[in-house]
């Protein structure tokens, strides 16, 4: 079942005062994914943003969000660095693999129902549930 | 003006089919009749799968003043889509992206 690799998102917040290490700081972090095996699919500076509450009395910071592909293991060490980061105010940690497949899987049942529905879909307009289901 | 979606009366908490007769008559103060809406998913019609936690634009609005989640019997999402809604607000709270509370 799950013959393929983990997919996650890693979102961090990074101290603002600290705006030009953050290049330094995701490749860093890009570095040690890669040092445990792991690859990244995607390596993003979200920007600057205001924080919707004070972090460690910070009122905004930039938000870095990384894609990784990987089997899990990376990600214990990436967690563990930026716990013991001062500039890492907050990170995130989301497994996406499985939602995704399941939207994929939506998605594709949906196409297929949308195929066949001409065929027949013409004479008996069907009930109020017809395309509403989830 | 905040919680104002608390105060209105709840009926008996069944949706029952004869639903869509029941109009509050005058202002809606009746005997405690429900409200009339339509009871639709946007995300469903949207044909939604995912709901990404980094897109504040759209969690924003089942996010009233307060802060708290938008209940259901409002926003007239499906039980799939407010779960995966729900779940997605509470992952940006945790990042900062959105409000545990405003006062």
């Amino acid at each position: 079942m799950s013959n393929n690799k983990r997919q996650y998102e890693v979102v961090f917040i990074v101290d603002p005062t600290a705006d030009e290490e953050v290049p330094k700081l995701s490749e860093s972090f890009a570095q040690i994914i890669t040092d445990q095996g792991g690859t990244i699919t995607r390596n993003e500076v979200m920007g600057k943003r205001q924080l919707a509450y004070e972090i460690l009395h910070h009122k905004d910071g930039t938000f870095v969000l990384l894609e990784i592909e990987g089997s899990g293991r990376e990600i214990a060490e990436l967690e563990r660095r930026m716990r013991v980061n001062d500039r890492v105010l907050r990170y995130i940690t989301v497994r996406v693999d499985e939602d995704r497949r399941r939207a994929e899987k939506l998605k594709d049942r949906r196409a297929r129902k949308a195929a066949k529905r001409p065929e027949r879909g013409h004479s008996a307009p069907s009930r109020r549930t017809s395309d509403g289901v989830c | 003006m905040s919680t104002n979606y608390e105060d209105r009366p709840r009926g008996g908490g069944y949706d029952s089919d004869d639903d869509q007769d029941r109009r509050p008559m005058g202002g809606g103060r009746g005997q405690g009749r429900r409200m009339h809406r339509r009871r639709v998913c946007r995300f469903c019609i949207d044909k939604v799968d995912l709901i990404d936690f980094k897109d504040v634009r759209l969690l924003m609005n089942y996010l009233p003043e307060r802060g708290k989640i938008l209940p259901r019997r409002i926003s007239g999402n499906c039980a799939t889509h407010q779960r995966m809604l729900a779940e997605a607000i509470k992952r940006a709270r945790n990042i900062a992206l959105l409000p545990y509370t405003t006062d």
